[in-house]
């Protein structure tokens, strides 16, 4: 038993920190905020250069052939500097589903591509609001096409794929699907206006684009959407958790430094209680987060509860941190200026974007029935 | 990172699981009307198979198990919660770890005085607070002077618990009121037997009698029951009270989410069981998140032990966090059962659980260190913050308001 990350996985998030705080400072996460790109493509020019995007996928696809702990080390820190870009649904999604399900063709043409940054991909669930459910799956596909519609899609204007989840019109089978985003005729992607615009989105028509499903070999399709959304899971979790770290440290370092009644603020103890609250929740949604990390490096059957468990107490953990952030720093954490608005727009979309605490609460107390 | 065992911790465990299952006593054998009384066989057992306190050098009644050792044990033995020893954690937990640190150069004091922790026939008393010192421990009053090669100690000590069965009591005086209040402190260990000690129980909220307050008169301490020098009793008591917030899953008076699983699959809300409730579901989750957060904590608190590193600070939010979380749990199960929720069944340990932890649960926010305390020590000493402002930290005690 071990239950902490090796000097050289230590090592790696000390360089990430570092190229991070370099390359993605809070200034140009607040201009992504504004700005028409659907992503900073200089910043992930050198994410890709770093090797990240290529981490999990094997070295016969291109990729460096890590483990889920060299990135989890890796969301953690992407998450802490809140970076614009599609590192999530590229990474933790389209690749993951690459990985999980695709064909070795697919696998062969798309994953070198993802793992040296000339494809990014992308992951298209939602038909609109509410929570997922395979009932609510309306996309359809037959005879190699795709037609329907999904109503927010996170970086698709960003990538050149994405897998679709749609309903085979024969077998009535929901199930993953490969669309490539350059039929012009066929798709149209309509940008949408969002909470957190650092990260693109937008929803997308199919209307008859070519499609390939993803054999999945003999796993159930249901069960392999479950389950690439648990390993995801887990990843945004990370991203949850680096982020609420950088809310807590933020909010005491501005405790020490604001002076009022002729102390700092920091020394009130309603203050310091809700920090120590901070840390007690992002503590415990860390520890969380390594029991998952290791049950997605080893695929453990305890994937499902750890990868829940992770998932809703890092979100919990986010938005608590967030938002206390702003009370803690006052006035000056309600401008555009002060970085406390970036994380919190981030924790509501790293809240949503792969089911909410809500439906992640349902998923653990189903996966503890299962285990018991 | 491996949460699998090593070959050689998996037949470690396997030894453990073996040994368990040939010993452990089954809940119907218990017998007595507390459970030090209760449990004083299973520890007898456990200390002559020696599997009591591993952890501890052989001479002293050990194992010399190494830390992750430890927790495989622990978590073998979680498999039998009613043989859960903590009401001898005072013992075993908070006293022989600072006695081996303090006394370190008296093994013989400590050959006599730990085998018996370990073994179950000698248990020991907390003597640390008094009715004018409880979080702000250092404004006790119970005075030790000394009297040749003793001390003489004289005053009231309070919520002392279990001290009716205690052989021992580890007792914080003050031997010096001339000098600022944290440093005129002294620890002692003592003889319960003691002449000059009287013991009245208190009668608690939730209708038990198990902490007390403790009378000295006149009551003489050799000198070589002294633990650490004169003057350093502070220091000696933190290091306990250190102990204390580390003895890791503590008391939870048996309310974890399996409990409230299982009860909510049991009760019914509009004809259903309740847990097909999405809003029973989600208290669920959530208190699932706190009870596996807490145990993946202390899991790499040990690691980090076991590497001959820090444990860190991440378990001083265990005392923060798990008392407040237990006792939503417990209110929680009692809404489930709707208007059955208030009925106390003494007849029986299970059938009214819940009901008799709900009532005992507001001790686990206040013994060993307050919520309150807690979250001052993590914000203080974990982030950084300003310290407490503290009026009385220069000034001899005995010239504080309230300090004679
Ligand atoms: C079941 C039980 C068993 C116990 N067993 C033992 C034992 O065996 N041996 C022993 O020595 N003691 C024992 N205690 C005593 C326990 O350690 C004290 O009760 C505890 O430390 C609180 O002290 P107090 O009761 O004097 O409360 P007080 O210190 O008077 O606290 C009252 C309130 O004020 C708050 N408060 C005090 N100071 C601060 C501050 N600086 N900042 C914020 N809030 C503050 C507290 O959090 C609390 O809410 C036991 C207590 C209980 C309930």
């Amino acid at each position: 038993m071990n239950f902490d990350f090796s000097e050289e996985q230590v090592l790696l998030q000390e360089q990430a920190r570092k190229f991070l705080a370099d390359a993605c400072p809070a200034d140009l996460v607040r201009s992504a905020l504004h700005d028409d790109a659907p992503y900073n493509e200089e910043l992930w020019k050198g994410i890709v250069e770093m090797g990240w995007t290529a981490a999990t996928i094997p070295e016969e696809y291109g990729g460096l052939g890590l483990s889920y702990l060299e990135l989890v080390v890796i969301a953690e820190e992407l998450g802490r500097a809140v970076a614009p870009v599609p590192f999530s649904s590229s990474v933790y999604l389209a690749t993951e589903a690459l990985l999980l399900a695709g064909s070795e063709e697919q696998k062969n043409l798309w994953l070198p591509k993802l793992a040296d940054g000339s494809a990014i991909g992308t992951f298209a669930l939602a038909e609109g609001r509410g929570r997922y459910s395979p009932d609510g799956i309306y996309t359809g596909f037959s005879n190699g096409k795709i037609s329907g519609e999904k109503s927010v899609v996170s970086d698709a204007l960003a990538a050149s794929f994405c897998i679709t989840v749609a309903r085979d019109s024969n077998s009535n089978e929901v199930g993953l699907y490969l669309v490539t985003l350059n039929q012009d005729q066929a798709i149209s992607q309509q940008a949408l206006n969002t909470l957190d615009m650092s990260r693109s989105h937008s929803s997308i028509h199919f209307d008859g684009a070519d499609a390939q499903p993803l054999p999945a070999g003999s796993t159930d399709s249901a069960c392999l959407i479950d389950q690439l959304l648990d390993r995801a899971a887990v990843l945004f979790a990370w991203e949850q958790i680096g982020s609420a770290d950088a809310t807590l440290e933020m909010a005491r370092d501005y405790s020490l430094e604001r002076y009022a009644f002729g102390r700092q603020i920091g020394s009130y103890q309603a203050l310091k209680h809700k920090m120590a609250h901070m840390y007690a929740k992002n503590t415990l949604a860390r520890s969380n987060c390594y029991y998952a990390a290791w049950a997605l490096n080893t695929n453990a059957p305890e994937l499902p509860v750890a990868a829940a468990t992770a998932r809703v107490s890092a979100t919990q953990a986010l938005f608590f941190s967030s938002k206390e952030n702003i009370q803690i720093h006052g006035g000056v954490g309600f401008t555009w200026e002060y970085d406390c608005h970036l994380h919190y727009r981030r924790a509501r979309l790293l809240a949503v974007n792969i089911g909410s605490e809500f439906t992640w609460q349902d998923k653990l107390v189903s996966a503890t029935q299962q285990a018991a | 990172m491996d949460f699998n065992d090593t070959p050689e911790e998996a037949a470690f465990r396997q030894k453990a699981r073996n040994w368990l299952a040939e010993n452990a006593i089954p809940e119907s054998e218990l017998e007595g009307d507390n459970l030090i009384h209760r449990h004083r066989p299973w520890l007898k057992r456990l200390y002559e198979g020696g599997w009591s306190c591993i952890s501890w050098p052989k001479r002293y009644g050990g194992q010399g198990a190494s830390p992750i050792q430890e927790v495989i044990w622990n978590q073998e033995q979680s498999h039998y919660p009613h043989l859960k020893t903590h009401r001898f954690s005072v013992g075993q937990k908070m006293v022989a770890p600072t006695l081996m640190e303090f006394l370190e150069d008296r093994p013989e004091t400590l050959e006599r005085l730990l085998p018996p922790i370990a073994s179950g026939d000698e248990t020991w008393v907390q003597l640390f607070s008094e009715p004018a010192g409880g979080s702000d421990l250092a404004a006790l009053r119970t005075r030790a002077e000394r009297d040749g090669d003793a001390w003489l100690v004289n005053g009231q000590k309070i919520w002392s618990s279990h001290a009716v069965e205690a052989k021992w009591g580890f007792i914080v005086t003050r031997t010096d009121p001339t000098v600022p209040k944290h440093k005129g402190l002294t620890c002692l260990y003592l003889d319960m037997e003691n002449p000059g000690i009287e013991i009245r129980p208190i009668k608690q909220a939730n209708g038990e009698s198990e902490f007390n307050e403790v009378f000295f008169a006149d009551v003489r301490i050799p000198d070589n029951q002294r633990v650490g020098q004169v003057g350093q009793g502070w220091e000696v008591a933190v290091t306990m009270l250190s102990h204390e917030r580390l003895a890791m899953g503590g008391e939870n008076f048996g309310v974890d989410y399996e409990a409230l699983r299982k009860l909510a699959g049991e009760v019914c809300i509009d004809g259903r069981p309740a847990i097909e409730n999405a809003q029973v579901r989600a208290k669920l989750a959530d208190f699932y998140c706190v009870e596996a957060g807490l145990r993946a904590t202390t899991n790499r608190a040990i690691s980090a032990l076991s590497k001959g590193k820090n444990p860190g600070s991440e378990t001083s939010i265990n005392n923060m966090v798990i008392g407040a979380s237990t006792q939503e749990i417990a209110a929680f199960a009692l809404d489930l059962m709707e208007q059955a929720g208030i009925v106390l069944d003494e007849s029986t340990q299970e059938s009214s659980f819940f009901q008799q932890a709900f009532l005992s649960i507001p001790s686990m926010r206040i013994a060993g260190g307050t919520d309150e305390i807690q979250a001052n020590i993590v914000a203080e000493s974990v982030l950084g913050l300003p310290r407490e402002p503290r009026v009385d930290k220069n000034v001899p005690f005995n010239e504080l308001p309230g300090g004679k």
